[in-house]
């Protein structure tokens, strides 16, 4: 197959990337390894779309972190993921962390963002009364959101499908040539071929870069631990918690998820195993101390899950977006946080590289860039829940009884790309509640079985060695009954 | 068995019972024998049964049938009892809401959501199981963790294994019967890990599910962390001190592709936070009175969604009573209010019910903290006074303890609040 463009890693970036290329009259591929897309860091992002003011105005990160969070109403309302601004606190607990929020406010102030303000204790306690009294000051930004990444990602890489974009998951990219005019990509099950590759390789770019030759930077792995705590805590805090960021770290914070439930973190390890995703007793202990000092009714016996993701952040800690030495070889690496932020924006700063890098762009005629808004049960009133049910019995059995799944909502999913129990889960969050899928998983093993014409033994949590249940050993072995027992003829 | 039920439902009740398990289809029947004509039981799964339905090991039934039956055999029992009366039974449906004037959001495959008046409900949802993440067990998240009821019904139901070698953390009942039914279907059991110095399972199944299959129980140990990127590849087990906390430098790893969590169930208590009705923090269930009502009036609650039993035969006892009282509260004969508040004590988790009345007989049920031996429970008033002292042989926290009350021996007790001892005997 040969294409104009070539990306590689379907997570949020690429996801972006593939999606806004795909208003163009280009042919346009997106290698994604894993068998589904956003199974990589996106999966385990915190979700928020930063207010904008974080990250210093003269860094890339900076620059794209206001950018994209402009971006993202339109991007929501367009393809009907869920998102909300629902604001943020950056709190400071001693005096000697005045001059970071000062900092923050300057930001805001260079940037031109709206509606960033110092709050006193007095209004802090007023508006979030369950953070700690030991908060001298905070910086409020009314302009930081939520939303599920993973759902953005696959509502991207949807769309992108829907207007032409190739989707190929499970291609791991082994090997890179340029071949005097094209770019080969040899993957395991094909040979592709393409006037451009971005690299959108996440935790691997390092290695992908090295691939083509243009190996100048090294991508470390920055581990984050998260903890998602029982529902009944819902609403305890209503905007997104920061403290004081360090050099390294935007420190661990509370954040209210999209769908209203709070998690807790991220730790931030460095390590050099990029496949560790692995949480740990210290991990929790560091982040729950770290969140007590926030809001002191916070406590582990909340936690219903625990999960870990890898930053993929590189030298020099900003993101590496560009053209190489090689050409036609365009980097979008080292995206570490406020990456989910500024996707949106890397994907129009891809396309501005494209144009400069002589890359014919024409619009079509014929984008779509509104999708269907898929079904989300739980978030209907009554009246439009009786409406949905009366004309499509497909949403008249709930599968999923802690998030109020319905079977439709899993179906869907399925039809949309899901192959995995993990992607039925971060498409419609069944499994995700309080019983952590021990009521639903065996109901979706059975919908994806039936759907996709596969044996219950061939469904897998995640592609590659997850596999979910074997047969019974009388089926492996053959006919091995136990010695002494008569067989009679039927 | 029944499935659902086809007839149109009526847009209002006498009696909602919400779960056909064995609680729930109890309820509807004592219900319907104490004055509520119209009665509506609702289901989540496809037949009516509950839990029983995948627990087809014997071992039920000698309380309440006088027999030992399989849970299946139970349940069918109980089921006739509903089949015999005119009870709508309507299975594949959710109750997905109950609001405080008891108009309940039904979802059915007949007709999809709807609004259902009822005059009482009765909570019957039963329980969950508990996750890794209840204990928080650290490490990776791969496939092959699995509660011990999903692994039973998965074997049992389904015909399919979970895995091939297990490692089981807790000596709940129902691992320690998934021990033995993994073991029968060729699966290794590798051995059972418990937190605490004793098993929490009851003595029979310690005997007939791990030491007649050679399985080992290491008490006084956990695990630690889980392993393996795809598929669990192996977890890392370790003792634990007195004070629970595991000592790594004596932990050692396990090589396993599956990890049954069986810690214990939690009543499912969805509904019952919706309703926004007292719940006790050591039950997680509602807190009832001596005839199962909730804090809210008009809603009765029993079985494993009020605390959790160890015999569904108590379940059933219970769920009569609930269902009783449900219908007479519809019939506008509802015994007089409780006098007397159960206040759990010394080696008491908790009581149920949280009150009672002096005028009647209750059973009273209970669960120890910690094992104890030749030991009495008493009652005694906030004076210091022994109102009711009763010698016991042991206590096991596994074992529910429960004490039958006859109105005599409160005869000269009168309004206020009891404690609840299980401690060792005066005497010594």
């Amino acid at each position: 197959m040969l294409y104009d463009v070539l990306i590689i890693g379907g997570g949020i970036v690429g996801g972006a990337i593939a999606r806004e290329l795909s208003r163009y009259e280009l042919r346009i591929a997106l290698c994604e390894k894993e068998v589904e897309v956003g199974f990589g860091a996106t999966k385990a992002n915190s979700g928020i779309i930063h207010g904008g003011h974080h990250a210093a105005p003269d860094t890339l990160k900076g620059r794209l972190e206001w950018a994209g969070n402009q971006l993202w109403d339109e991007l929501a309302a367009e393809l009907g993921f869920g998102f909300e601004r629902i604001g943020e606190l950056t709190v400071a607990l001693y005096d000697e962390q005045t001059p970071v929020l000062d900092r923050l406010l300057h930001h805001a102030a260079v940037k031109g963002i709206p509606g960033v303000e110092l709050w006193t204790p007095e209004r802090i306690q007023q508006e979030e009364p369950a953070l700690s009294h030991d908060i001298i000051a905070a910086v409020y930004a009314p302009t930081t959101g939520v939303v599920n990444p993973y759902e953005a990602c696959y509502a991207l890489a949807e769309n992108a499908a829907q207007n032409g974009v190739d989707i190929l998951t499970g291609f791991p990219v082994l090997r890179l040539h340029w071949n005097g005019e094209l770019w080969e990509v040899m993957t395991p099950g094909a040979r592709l071929a393409s006037r451009f590759v971005i690299n959108a390789a996440g935790l691997y770019a390092d290695q992908v870069a090295a691939m083509a030759g243009v190996g100048n930077f090294a991508i470390h792995p920055r581990k984050g631990q998260e903890y998602l705590l029982d529902k009944r805590l819902r609403g305890l805090v209503k905007r997104v918690i920061f403290p004081c960021p360090s050099p390294v770290s935007k420190g661990i914070l509370i954040i209210p998820t999209y769908d209203g439930t709070l998690m807790v973190g991220p730790t931030a390890e460095d390590t050099t195993d990029r496949e560790d995703r692995s949480t740990s007793a210290e991990g929790a202990r560091t982040v729950f101390d770290a969140v007590r000092r926030l809001a002191p009714g916070i406590n582990e016996k909340d936690i219903i899950a625990q999960f870990a993701g890898l930053r993929a952040s590189a030298d020099g800690e900003d993101f590496i977006i560009g053209p190489t030495a090689r050409r036609g070889f365009i980097n979008a690496a080292g995206i570490q946080s406020p990456g989910l932020t500024a996707a949106p924006a890397i994907a129009r700063m891809i396309v501005e590289i494209l144009q400069a890098e002589n890359l014919p762009m024409t619009l079509r005629n014929d984008f779509v860039g509104r999708a269907p808004h898929p079904v989300h049960f739980a978030a209907l009133s009554t009246q439009e829940q009786i409406a949905l049910t009366l004309r499509h019995p497909r949403y008249r059995r709930i599968v999923c009884r802690c998030e109020t799944v319905t079977e439709g909502e899993v179906i869907d999913a399925i039809e949309r790309g899901a192959s995995t129990l993990d992607g039925i889960k971060f498409r419609t969050r069944a499994g995700m509640g309080r019983c952590q899928g021990g009521f639903c998983t065996i109901r979706c093993m059975e919908l994806l079985s039936r759907l996709r014409r596969l044996p219950m033994t061939a469904l897998t949590k995640r592609g590659a060695d997850s596999w979910l249940v074997c047969e019974r050993q009388e089926a492996v072995n053959g006919d091995e009954r136990a010695p002494g027992i008569e067989v009679g003829d039927a | 068995m029944i499935t659902s039920n086809p007839r149109h439902l009526r847009g209002s009740y006498d009696v909602v019972v919400v779960g056909a398990g064995p609680a729930g289809l109890e309820a509807a029947v004592a219900a319907q024998d104490a004055g509520a004509d119209h009665i509506l039981v609702v289901d989540r799964e496809t037949e009516a049964g509950g839990i029983l339905v995948q627990c087809i090991h014997s071992g039920f039934g000698l309380h309440r049938f006088g027999q030992e039956l399989t849970g299946p055999e139970y349940a069918q029992r109980v089921l006739t009892q509903v089949v015999k009366r005119n009870i709508d039974v309507v299975t594949d449906a959710f109750v997905l809401d109950v609001d405080r004037e008891r108009r309940v959001k039904l979802m059915t495959q007949e007709e999809g959501v709807s609004l259902i008046d009822a005059q009482a409900i009765v909570l019957a949802m039963g329980a969950r199981e508990r996750t890794r993440a209840a204990i928080h067990i650290p490490g990776t998240r791969p496939a092959g963790i699995f509660t011990a009821g999903m692994a039973q019904r998965l074997v049992n139901l389904y015909g399919l294994l979970p895995g091939r070698r297990a490692v089981l953390l807790g000596s709940g009942d129902i691992g320690l019967i998934m021990a033995r039914r993994l073991t029968l279907e060729g699966v290794e059991v590798v051995g059972v890990f418990e937190l605490m110095p004793y098993a929490n399972g009851l003595n029979r199944n310690i005997v007939q599910c791990l030491h007649d299959f050679d399985i080992p129980l290491h008490l006084s140990t956990t695990v630690v962390e889980i392993h393996g990127r795809d598929r669990v590849e192996k977890v890392t087990v370790a003792p634990v001190d007195a004070n629970l906390r595991p000592q790594m430098e004596r932990a050692w790893d396990v090589p396993c592709d599956t990890l049954l969590i069986s810690i214990g169930l939690i009543p499912e208590n969805e509904l019952s936070e919706q309703l926004r009705l007292r719940i006790d923090p050591m039950t997680n269930g509602p807190v009832v009175t001596s005839t199962m009502e909730c804090s809210r009036n008009g809603v009765f609650a029993c079985g494993n969604v009020v605390h959790i039993h160890d015999l569904v035969d108590f379940v059933s006892a219970e769920a009569m009573l609930a269902g009783r009282s449900a219908g007479r509260y519809v019939a506008g004969a509802a015994p007089p209010a409780d006098n007397v508040r159960l206040l759990p004590g010394e080696n008491v988790a908790y009581c149920v019910p949280h009150t009672i009345s002096t005028e009647r007989e209750h059973t009273i049920y209970m669960r120890t903290r910690r094992p104890l031996e030749a030991c009495s429970l008493r009652l005694t008033d906030l004076g210091g006074k022994v109102i009711y002292e009763k010698k016991l042989r042991y206590v096991f926290p596994a074992e529910m303890v429960n004490l039958k009350l006859r109105p005599a021996v409160l005869h000269h007790f009168h309004n206020g609040a009891l404690r609840v001892d299980v401690a060792p005997r005066a005497d010594g």
